[in-house]
C-alpha cells in the first residue's frame, strides 16, 4: 500500500532513491542538498537500505566514487548542487562518455561570484553539454517519481546515460508537502535489479577509459543517438509509471491550457506550479495564456514544444539562468526549436535568477511585455524581469 | 563498443618490433636465467629450455637484456632494415 | 623464484618508450598481484602506452577517467566490490604527478576511509606524458622543461615532496617504498597487500629514459645508482612494526648517479658545484636517517 505523508522534498528524494535499492551511495554535503545524503546516511546507519554509503573528500571524488561503483556493475548514486556540481563537471564528462547509468540529483542553485545560497539554474546549464540527461520537476511528488523513473532510463540499455534529476534548492528541497510513497514491491517491480552490459570483473577482464585517436567523433555522436533514443522512453517510463502507480508528470514537455492559448509561456522547475495559479487567474480575465513545462532539458523535446505552441502567438520563455553574452539558455534553445519552421515568436525573459521571487505581479508583467510585443511586431532581445536598478551602478 | 570499452591484450595486434634500431641476439652462453624476462619492459622474453627467446614481432631493441645479462650472453646488433 | 614464474599480465605492442622505466614496474607488479585484480589508473604515460582504443596491453580489469581521481574511482570500486559481496584486489596505479600534485587530495581521502586499497605510485620524478615538466616528486637540482637549469637557474630549487611520510602520516597499514632494479623486493612487497587489510602505500623508483637523459639500455643500471647512493631509500613500514630498510654496503658517491643523466649534467660544471654537494648532502642524509 502506498503511504501519503508530508515531508520535506528532500526526504521524497531519499526516499525515492531508498525505494530504488542503490548498492553505492557516494556524496559529499553541499547546502541545499544537505537534507537528502544526510537522510540517506541515516537509513544505511539504520539498516534500512543494503548499500555502502561512500563518504568522501570532495564532489570530485563524489562523482568519481560513484563511476567506479557503477563501472563495478552496481546501481550508484550522488546529489550535488552549484560549486559542487561544477567541481563534479569533468567526472560527468568522462561518466557519460563512458556510458555509465548513474542516477545524481542536481540541487539546482546559482553559482558564485558572487557567493550565495540562492537557487536557479545557473549550475545544471553549466552541465548543458555533458551528456547528461537532465529532467527538471515541479515539486516533491514529482521529484519521487521521476528518481525512480530515472533509474529505469539510465540503465536501459538502449540508453545507458547519466541522468540528472534537477530540482530547485530549497524551495523543493526545504519545503514541506504531502508526498505519496510507493510500496516497495511495487517499486521493485517497475524497477528491477540493475543488469550491467558490462562491467568491471576479473572473470572477464576489460578496458575502460581507453585512449582514443580516431574514434572520437562517433563516441560522442552514439551518446546524441542514444539521447535521442531517450526522447521516446522517458515519455514511455512516465507512461508505464503511470501505469502503475497512476501518477504522470508529463513526459518530455507537460502542457496545461496550452490548446487555444495566444501566449504560452514556458519554464522548468518549481515556478511551473505559480505558473499555472497566475494561468487559472488569467483565464478568469479572459488573457488566453498557458503553460509549457519542459521536463526534460536535455534531451531537449524540440519538436515537442513546436507542436504544443504552434496556434500561439508568442511564447514567453523564463530562464532561471543567463547565458552570459547570448541570453537565457531555454529561450535559445526554444528559439532554435521553431527556427524556420511556422512557429509563433519567441519572448526570452531573463526572470527568477538568484532566487528572486515569482509574483503574480511580474507574471503579468510577462504577459503585459507578450501582449505589446504581439500588437507592435517588436520583440526585444532579451526582457529583464524584476530587475532592481539600484544595484546596476 | 559502447562507452569505449574494450577487450583485453588487444595490444598483441600492433607490432612494435617495426620500432627497433639494435637488434639483441643471444648467444649460446645464455643459461636462461631469466633476469632479461624480468626487466624486459615490453614483455617479449620467454625463457624455454633453459633459453632466452625473444620475440622480434615485439622487441624495440632496447638493449636492456644486454645490459643486466650477467654472463653477457645477449649482443646487441645494428638492424638491417 | 616463486614470484618470477607467475604469469605476464601486460600483453606486448603496448606503446612504452623502449627502455620505460614504468614498464618494467608494470609488469612486476601485475605478476606479484595475479588474475584476481582490478586496477585503477590515472592519466599518465602508462594510462597512455597501455591503452590505445581496441589495444589495450592489459590482462587484468582496468579502468581510468581523470587524471586526479584515481583513489576516489578506487574506493567506489572497492565499495561495489563489497555490496556485490566479491573479494578482488583493488589497486591504483598512478604516476607521481597523478599522486604528489594533483591527485593528491583523493588520495588522502582514501587513506582516511580506511578501505582495502593499495595505491602504487610509479614515480618517474615529473610529467613525462607531457614532455617532461616538473612535479613535486622532481628531485632538488634536476633539470626539467619548466624548472630548465639556466644562466640564473641550476634546475628545480625545491626538495623532492616525502610522499611515503604524507602517508604514515594518515596511518595506513602498510607503506614501502620499492625500484624497478630490486624486481625481487618490489614484487615481494606488492604480493605483500594482498594480506593486509586496509589502505597501503607503494612508491616504485621507475628511471625515464627521455626525461632523465640516458640511453635506454641504463634504466635498470640507474635505477640501482639511485639506491645505491642513498638519494633513493628503499624500505618498508608495516604496521606496528619496525622499518625495515634496504641496506647498501659501498656506498658510491651521487656524482656517478648525477653523471649519467643529462637532467642532472648541468650540476657538473664547477660553478654549480654547490648543489651537486647539496644532493650529496640529502644523500648523507638518507645513509643517517634510515640506516642505509
Amino acid at each position: 500500500m502506498s503511504t501519503i505523508s508530508v515531508i520535506e522534498g528532500s526526504m521524497a528524494v531519499a526516499q525515492a532513491v531508498k525505494a530504488c535499492r542503490p548498492g553505492v551511495i557516494a556524496a559529499y554535503p553541499i547546502s541545499p542538498q544537505t537534507h537528502i545524503v544526510e537522510f540517506l546516511s541515516q537509513f544505511v546507519a539504520d539498516n534500512e537500505m543494503d548499500t555502502k554509503y561512500v563518504r568522501v573528500d570532495a564532489e570530485f571524488s563524489a562523482a568519481s566514487a560513484v563511476y567506479g561503483s557503477s563501472a563495478t556493475g552496481v546501481r550508484s548514486y550522488t546529489a550535488s548542487s552549484s560549486q559542487g556540481l561544477l567541481l563534479m563537471s569533468e567526472v560527468l564528462y568522462a561518466m557519460a562518455g563512458t556510458r555509465l547509468p548513474v542516477v545524481l540529483t542536481g540541487v539546482n542553485r546559482t553559482v558564485s561570484a558572487p557567493i550565495t545560497i540562492q537557487p536557479d539554474h545557473q549550475d545544471t546549464m553549466a552541465l548543458r553539454d555533458t551528456g547528461l540527461i537532465q529532467l527538471h520537476v515541479e515539486n516533491s511528488q514529482e521529484a519521487y517519481a521521476t528518481h525512480i523513473q530515472a533509474f529505469k532510463l539510465a540503465e536501459d540499455h538502449d540508453i545507458l546515460l547519466p541522468v540528472m534529476v534537477c530540482m530547485d534548492g530549497w524551495i523543493l528541497t526545504h519545503s514541506f508537502e504531502p508526498v505519496k510513497l510507493e510500496d516497495q514491491e511495487k517499486v521493485d517491480e517497475f524497477l528491477p535489479p540493475f543488469v550491467p552490459k558490462y562491467r568491471l570483473d576479473t572473470k572477464n577482464p576489460l578496458t575502460y577509459g581507453a585512449y582514443a585517436d580516431d574514434e572520437v567523433p562517433e563516441f560522442r555522436l552514439m551518446m546524441h543517438f542514444a539521447q535521442e533514443r531517450a526522447k521516446e522512453k522517458i515519455e514511455k517510463i512516465a507512461r508505464e509509471y503511470e501505469a502503475k502507480f497512476g501518477d504522470y508528470f508529463g513526459g518530455l514537455i507537460d502542457t496545461y491550457r496550452c490548446d487555444d492559448a495566444e501566449i504560452v509561456m514556458v519554464a522548468m522547475g518549481s515556478v511551473i506550479g505559480t505558473l499555472k495559479d497566475a494561468v487559472d487567474k488569467l483565464r478568469k480575465e479572459n488573457i488566453k495564456v498557458g503553460v509549457l513545462k519542459v521536463r526534460s532539458y536535455r534531451p531537449f523535446p524540440g519538436e515537442e514544444i513546436l507542436s504544443a505552441v504552434k496556434g500561439a502567438k508568442m511564447v514567453a520563455v523564463l530562464d532561471k539562468s543567463l547565458s552570459v553574452g547570448q541570453g537565457g539558455p531555454l529561450a535559445t534553445d526554444v528559439k532554435a526549436a521553431l527556427a524556420n519552421k511556422q512557429a509563433p515568436p519567441v519572448l526570452g525573459c531573463i526572470a527568477g535568477m538568484g532566487g528572486r521571487d515569482m509574483s503574480m505581479v511580474l507574471i503579468r508583467e510577462i504577459i503585459e511585455k507578450s501582449q505589446k510585443a504581439i500588437t507592435t511586431g517588436k520583440i526585444p532581445d532579451i526582457e529583464y524581469i524584476a530587475l532592481k536598478r539600484q544595484y546596476l551602478e | 563498443m559502447i562507452g569505449a570499452v574494450c577487450k583485453a591484450a588487444g595490444s598483441l595486434q600492433y607490432k612494435t618490433g617495426t620500432w627497433r634500431d639494435n637488434r639483441p641476439e643471444v648467444t649460446d652462453k645464455c643459461n636462461g636465467c631469466g633476469i632479461c624476462e624480468t626487466f624486459c619492459p615490453d614483455s617479449c622474453i620467454t625463457i624455454e629450455n633453459k633459453k632466452c627467446i625473444i620475440d622480434y614481432d615485439y622487441c624495440k631493441g632496447c638493449g636492456i637484456c644486454a645490459n643486466e645479462c650477467v654472463r653477457k650472453a645477449i649482443v646487441m646488433r645494428e638492424e638491417r632494415k | 623464484m616463486v614470484l618470477a614464474e607467475r604469469e605476464n599480465l601486460l600483453a606486448a605492442g603496448h606503446r612504452a618508450c623502449p627502455g620505460c622505466g614504468a614498464a618494467i614496474a608494470l609488469r612486476q607488479i601485475l605478476r606479484a598481484l595475479g588474475r584476481d585484480t582490478i586496477v585503477v589508473s590515472a592519466t599518465g604515460c602508462v594510462e597512455t602506452f597501455t591503452s590505445p582504443y581496441g589495444m589495450s596491453a592489459w590482462e587484468v580489469p582496468w579502468i581510468h577517467s581523470l587524471f586526479e581521481n584515481s583513489a576516489s574511482v578506487a574506493s567506489g570500486v572497492h565499495a561495489a566490490l563489497e555490496f556485490l559481496r566479491e573479494k578482488s584486489s583493488v589497486v591504483v596505479i598512478s604516476g607521481d604527478g597523478g599522486t604528489f600534485d594533483i591527485g593528491m587530495g583523493a588520495m588522502s581521502g582514501m587513506f582516511e576511509r580506511k578501505q582495502n586499497i593499495t595505491y602504487i605510485c610509479y614515480d618517474n620524478e615529473a610529467y613525462m606524458n607531457t614532455g617532461v615538466q616538473g612535479s613535486s616528486a622532481t628531485p632538488y637540482g634536476s633539470s626539467t622543461t619548466t624548472t630548465p637549469a639556466g644562466k640564473a637557474s641550476f634546475g628545480k630549487i625545491q626538495p623532492k615532496k616525502d610522499m611515503p611520510a604524507i602517508a604514515l602520516a594518515h596511518d595506513v597499514d602498510y607503506v614501502a617504498t620499492a625500484s624497478i632494479a630490486y624486481p625481487q623486493d618490489l614484487m615481494k612487497k606488492v604480493a605483500k597487500t594482498k594480506e593486509i587489510y586496509g589502505p597501503k602505500y607503494i612508491q616504485v623508483h621507475t628511471p625515464c629514459t627521455i626525461g632523465w637523459g640516458f640511453d635506454s639500455s641504463k634504466t635498470v643500471e640507474v635505477g640501482k645508482l639511485a639506491v645505491e647512493t642513498g638519494l633513493v631509500p628503499i624500505y618498508e613500514v608495516e604496521k606496528g612494526k619496525p622499518m625495515v630498510v634496504k641496506k647498501v654496503k659501498n656506498k658510491k658517491p651521487v656524482e656517478e648517479y648525477l653523471r649519467f643523466q643529462t637532467r642532472f649534467r648541468h650540476l657538473l660544471k664547477e660553478e654549480q658545484k654547490d648543489i651537486a654537494n647539496q644532493i650529496q648532502a640529502i644523500c648523507d642524509k638518507n645513509i643517517e636517517r634510515f640506516g642505509i
